[in-house]
């Protein structure tokens, strides 16, 4: 189907039904209830796991397929974001012509700083490419260049946001929040309440991922393209494959556009989502935030990023939420003493200890699941199903791949 | 010209932290070949062994003072310290005010005993592993360490004065037969020195030391090294104790130059990466050279007429600085061939 | 371009029929009958405190908590009920906000506006927030004002100084309680004046972010007005951890008082830099070197410890204030936690209350009655004195404390003292004030 194998079609459909069903998947418990929250399907974290999703899809198709460790990959996700509240600003509120600059920007710098950093290799790339992105950072937060031309191009650490005095040239009286082309609104909601539950269906979440889908798709057809298998040769031995003649530069350095390309896009979909626009999502924190999505969901696998992704920005979002009182409401049904005692216990995890959880979880993963989740969730399935257990899919394919990259 | 000569001084001294950091690092990293995100973590522990030194040292007896109120309206709680209560207020008080000095003492086994742990329960079952999945748990344990630390001590820096005898600044202006003043801090001239100081110990006690020898014996070859009966896992075990150590007592004696707090780590940990890196990986003489030429171009892009010229150019001149170099220089200024280029 | 908008807004329509309410902008989980987003339905309101809780700023956004926890108790009529016995306004009954008992969700903002913005939506969208209160940084401030003034809430703005987040990015949902770099520099300057004197040279360092440079400009003007010269102000990166580099020329520019227009870690590492180098034992022009930070917080002067002593600085609020309601808060604030409050928290706690109070006289939650009812709000009893909430850009004119670091702290939150308190009049600027202009209120958004 779609020029794809029966097990990435599989995989695709997968990904499709628990993108069209995720408002459903995400809000399993009852509204109102203590479990609610661990509810995930409100609108904005939606749209965040199918974005930071995307980013982390894209950084795979360099990192995965060619080994090339870029440690400054946010750069390219602060130009979308850029690129898309300039739209906003020049023109109107619609997302589509700020999407396409965010894509074609971000391509040209990709270009330019892939042609400079890929003239290394490993940690020397790794550190270039980190230069890169500090100095974007620095030049966005204190707006560099904008002070130099006596504008406004960053609007510094505030960030970039639409005024009511920009030009927007094609602006209707209706338009003050991003929709797409006039039809709809990124934040129209339609909530669903069924009994105890509800669930939310928001606009901006769905264009996302679909776009993810879409995405996704493309990043099948690159790992099975020939292209694809050329850039897991660069990984394998780039040696070998430059004493056969071949030039393997040109290869990785379209892998370093497109995969900067899709780290632009993520960048405008977050701005097509909520109009600003600022230079914290260029510093190394976030660059390293999607190495750490990769690594944690499993580098090289298809479906990995896509849940490391939605790891971290789960941990982040929920449970930095959880304050004193909500543990007390948890642990109400317990004697005082006893409920006094788990508050205590669990204190230190949760609410501003959010990083320590995800510190200890990123370590428990990597020490027992070196494949990634994506091992992990393997391991479960080879239980329920031990007949298939030689066969090739996808993920092992992608887990043999890795193993020999030690050195 | 003394604005010159100042801002070199002040390089001098913002290099030999940044060498110091990186000689840690570059120990690990260069040589073991370990991605060690927890390097920084282990600079801020060190901070924190100064911070925990003089919080042991100033542990009091309280007494309530009825004559005195607190906000509240309640009785004043009054402390003594108990040294000062052991050895007299004098003496008491001369301790607490050397408790950085004293951290010293404490940082060094405490240091090397983390080190130690960390590579035997955690780095060891890693050095096969890909550079990806090192990161990935150093990171985690990056964070962890520095979350213990918060649980602890709390967000806010804590003061950690150097003793008053190193109060003030020394003018080098009428050594140097100038007119204007050239006024430099007692205690980062004393970090310069304590600095110079280890570096120089960790290069002899690799050089002219037959456990040094067989460590960079080693690092070119751990294959043939250990078959020749030696048992290089062991050595490499206490080389991470000794880097966690020198990344220690950077930290402590960095304490009263800005008050510790636990996030001090991760502000350092990218800038001693790419100072390793510009060094060249692999090689000791080139961090130590990257750190101080990192340090005086830093302090240099900070002139003001340079500011004039190129504004915020002091933001990313580091970044500048590395990307020319690497790009002039395959790996770095004195890197050796083979090592993490894959 | 008529042909477009004709198609556009045809477009809307299909797509309304078509979606079936998919399209209909409702937005978030609004009470379609009620008008507003989040109106409350049950007989409880949440109110969303979106505060720091990891990051450098931790430790204040920790505090903001305790004193917003503290303001729902009282709100609910547990506890000593604070500064609502002191407050001149007696809407508040203490048996929650018209009726319906607070609860409250907490967010992270780690500082950063991203993050902020996310959190505060989370609180919108999952939790049903009627308003969102806290914070500790201007660039967070701004971004998380403009949310809510998308979102159709209120917002209630903690510490933010920049003149901006009432000037130039000024909402109508937005409110600020804290004071400004405006009213720092109109407050500091005349007690500049009698301390040091009128013939002064200022070298400034400021962060190089909008709140370091409105600052800048706010001091620098003031101070010039009085006689002083501005030698110099050189621009820091705010990633910087040590300022030695730009330290070390100060002593040889010719200026006699060092400025430093930091705030927060930044503050912290450059006065204790300062110090190091010894400029407060220089004499230079005949005169004794003088260090001034404009914005102090409790929390700044703890992590620079003996450094703060003698240098002069301007606050919002401090515990040591005497009047009634200052002593009742810190009592209530003290006897739950065991410290005193900072400024950051005070102003989250009056912000509570001053919400609730706003919903109570405006007898709904609807966020264009409570902007109504804030704008043009006289009030007294919560610490600053006779304070009004100006009707043209939603900020707070009250008092403001100059302290200084104090010489023998005799315990560890004793380390600032009250050097002046400001009146009201002195700091006051017209809305149109040049540095504060460029912005619009607009019109106030309920929502839905």
């Amino acid at each position: 189907m779609f020029g794809i194998g029966k097990r990435d079609s599989t995989l695709l459909i997968i990904v499709a039904i628990m993108a069209l069903f995720a408002p459903f998947i995400l809000n399993p418990f009852p509204t109102g209830s203590a479990m609610a929250q661990f509810n995930a399907g409100y609108p904005d974290l939606m749209q965040r796991f199918v974005i930071f999703g995307i980013f982390a899809i894209g950084f795979n198709l360099l990192f995965g397929l060619t080994g090339y460790l870029s440690f400054g990959h946010a750069a390219f996700l602060g130009i979308g974001s850029y690129a898309v509240v300039w739209m906003y600003k020049l023109l109107d509120y619609n997302v589509i012509p700020g999407l396409f600059l965010a894509v074609i920007v971000s391509a040209i710098f990709a270009l330019a700083i892939g042609f400079i950093s890929l003239r290394r290799s490993g940690i020397y790339f790794s550190i270039l490419t980190l230069a890169f992105a500090q100095m974007m950072f620095a030049i966005s937060y204190s707006d560099l260049i904008g002070r130099f031309l006596g504008t406004t191009i960053t609007n510094g650490e505030t960030g970039l946001q639409v005024y009511t005095s920009d030009p927007q040239i094609l602006i209707d009286d209706w338009e003050s929040v991003p929709h797409l082309l006039g039809i709809v609104e990124m934040r129209s909601t339609y909530t669903l309440d069924a009994g105890a539950w509800s669930f939310d269906f928001n606009a901006g979440y769905y264009f996302c991922a679909v776009i993810l889908l879409i995405m996704f798709y493309l990043a099948i057809r690159i790992f099975r393209s020939p292209f694809g298998m050329m850039l897991r040769a660069v990984k394998s031995n780039q040696q070998r494959m430059n004493y056969t003649g071949l030039n393997t530069r040109p290869y990785t350095l379209a892998a370093f556009v497109i995969s900067g390309m899709y780290a632009g896009l993520a960048g405008g979909l977050l701005a097509s989502m909520d109009p600003l626009a600022g230079a914290e999502r260029m510093q190394w924190t976030a660059s390293g935030e999607v190495v750490l999505m990769t690594i944690l969901g499993g580098a090289g696998t298809l479906i990995g990023p896509v849940l490391g992704a939605g790891f971290i920005k789960y941990f982040e979002n929920i449970f930095a939420k959880i304050n004193d009182n909500v543990l007390h409401s948890w642990f109400a049904i317990l004697p005082d003493g006893m409920e006094d005692f788990m508050v205590t216990i669990v204190h230190p995890f949760v609410g501003k200890g959010w990083n320590l959880t995800l510190g200890l979880l990123f370590m428990l993963v990597v020490i027992f699941l070196p494949g990634g989740l994506v091992e992990g969730g393997q391991r479960i399935g080879r239980v329920f199903r031990r007949r298939d257990r030689n066969a090739g899919s996808v993920e092992a394919d992608a887990a043999k791949q890795r193993n020999p990259a030690a050195e | 010209m003394d604005a010159i000569l100042l801002q070199i001084l002040n390089g001098l001294d913002k290099g030999s932290a940044y060498a110091l950091i990186a000689l840690g690092l570059t120990l690990i990293f260069g040589t073991l070949g370990v991605v060690n995100f927890a390097h920084g973590a282990l600079f801020m522990l060190g901070a924190f062994c100064a911070v925990t030194v003089q919080k042991l040292l100033s542990l009091s007896t309280i007494t309530l003072d009825e004559t005195q109120k607190d906000f509240l309206g309640r009785p004043l709680e009054i402390k003594t310290p108990y040294v000062e209560s052991w050895f007299g207020p004098e003496t008491g008080s001369l301790i607490i005010d050397w408790s950085v000095p004293l951290a010293i003492l404490f940082a060094i086994p405490v240091m090397l005993f983390i080190g130690y742990v960390m590579e035997r329960g955690l780095i060891k079952h890693f050095y096969k592993r890909p550079h990806a999945d090192q990161i990935l748990v150093t990171f985690g344990l990056a964070i962890v360490l520095q979350e213990i630390i918060k649980y602890f001590y709390g967000a806010n820096p804590i003061p950690t004065p150097a003793p008053s005898a190193f109060v003030g600044s020394f003018d080098f202006a009428p050594l140097l037969g100038l007119d204007t003043s050239l006024a430099y801090p007692y205690w980062r001239l004393v970090y310069f020195g304590f600095s110079t100081l280890i570096i120089g110990a960790v290069f002899a006690f690799l050089q002219f030391t037959t456990f040094g020898m067989v460590v960079r014996a080693g690092m070119a070859d751990r294959e043939t090294v250990g078959l020749l009966g030696i048992d290089i896992d062991k050595r490499f075990s206490i080389m991470f104790g000794i880097a966690a150590a020198v990344a220690g007592l950077a930290g402590v004696m960095y304490a009263p130059i800005n008050s510790p707090n636990y996030h001090m780590g991760m502000d350092f940990l990218v800038l001693s990466f790419v100072v390793v890196v510009v060094g060249g990986m692999g090689s000791l003489p080139g961090a130590v050279l990257a750190g101080f030429m990192l340090g005086i171009l830093e302090s240099l892009a900070s002139l003001n007429e340079v500011k004039a010229v190129l504004p915020g150019i002091d933001q990313i001149i580091i970044y500048v600085v590395a990307i020319v170099i690497l790009l002039t220089r395959p790996r770095g200024l004195m890197g050796r061939k083979g090592v993490m280029e894959e | 371009m008529s042909f477009l908008n004709l198609t556009r807004r045809g477009l809307i329509q299909t797509g309304a029929v078509a979606g079936a309410g998919l399209a209909l902008p409702t937005y978030l989980r609004a009470d379609a009958h009620a008008g507003y987003t989040n109106a409350p339905t049950g007989n409880t309101v949440t109110l969303g405190f979106n505060v720091p809780q990891t990051g450098p700023y931790a430790e204040e956004g920790l505090d903001e908590l305790r004193a917003q926890e503290l303001a729902v108790q009282h709100l609910n009529g547990e506890g000593d009920g604070g500064m609502m016995n002191t407050f001149s306004s007696k809407a508040l009954k203490g048996n929650g906000i018209l009726g319906k008992k607070v609860t409250f969700v907490t967010g992270d903002t780690q500082t950063k506006s991203d993050a902020a913005r996310a959190a505060a939506k989370s609180m919108i969208e999952k939790d049903g927030a009627i308003m969102i209160n806290g914070g500790s940084s201007s660039g967070v401030a701004v971004a998380v004002q403009g949310l809510c003034q998308e979102a159709g809430v209120i917002f209630m703005a903690g510490l933010t100084h920049s003149n901006d987040t009432t000037g130039k990015d000024k909402k109508a949902n937005g409110f600020r309680h804290f004071f400004n770099a405006y009213m720092s520099a109109a407050a500091l300057a005349p007690v500049l004046k009698s301390a040091y004197g009128a013939d002064r040279r200022a070298y400034h360092l400021t962060a190089d972010y909008t709140w370091g440079w409105t600052q800048q400009e706010s001091i620098a003007a003031a101070t010039e007005a009085v006689g002083w010269e501005t030698v110099n102000n050189v621009l820091t990166p705010l990633a910087s951890t040590d300022f030695s580099s730009y330290i070390a020329p100060v002593l040889n520019s010719g200026a006699d008082v060092l400025v430093l227009n930091h705030y927060g870690g930044n503050m912290v590492n450059s006065l204790t830099n300062a110090v190091q180098f010894g400029l407060l034992d220089k004499e230079v022009n005949g005169k004794k070197f003088e260090i001034v930070v404009p914005l102090y917080s409790e929390l700044m002067a703890a992590g620079a410890g003996a450094n703060v002593q003698g240098v002069i600085g301007s606050m919002n609020w401090n515990w040591q204030l005497q009047d009634e309601g200052s002593k009742a808060f810190t009592k209530s604030f003290g006897e739950k936690y065991g410290r005193p409050p900072s400024n950051s928290a005070h102003t989250c706690y009056v912000q509570t209350l001053l919400y609730a109070d706003a919903v109570e006289r405006a007898g709904t939650f609807n966020p264009c009655g409570v902007g109504e009812a804030l704008e043009g709000f006289e009030f007294d009893g919560m610490g600053n004195g006779p304070t009004l909430y100006r009707a043209e850009d939603h900020q707070c004119f009250k008092d403001v404390l100059v302290m200084k670091g104090k010489e023998n702290p005799t315990n560890e939150y004793d380390t600032l003292e009250i050097v002046e308190q400001t009146p009201r009049a002195q700091v006051e600027y017209a809305p149109d004030h040049p540095m504060f202009a460029g912005g619009e209120l607009g019109q106030c958004n309920p929502g839905a």
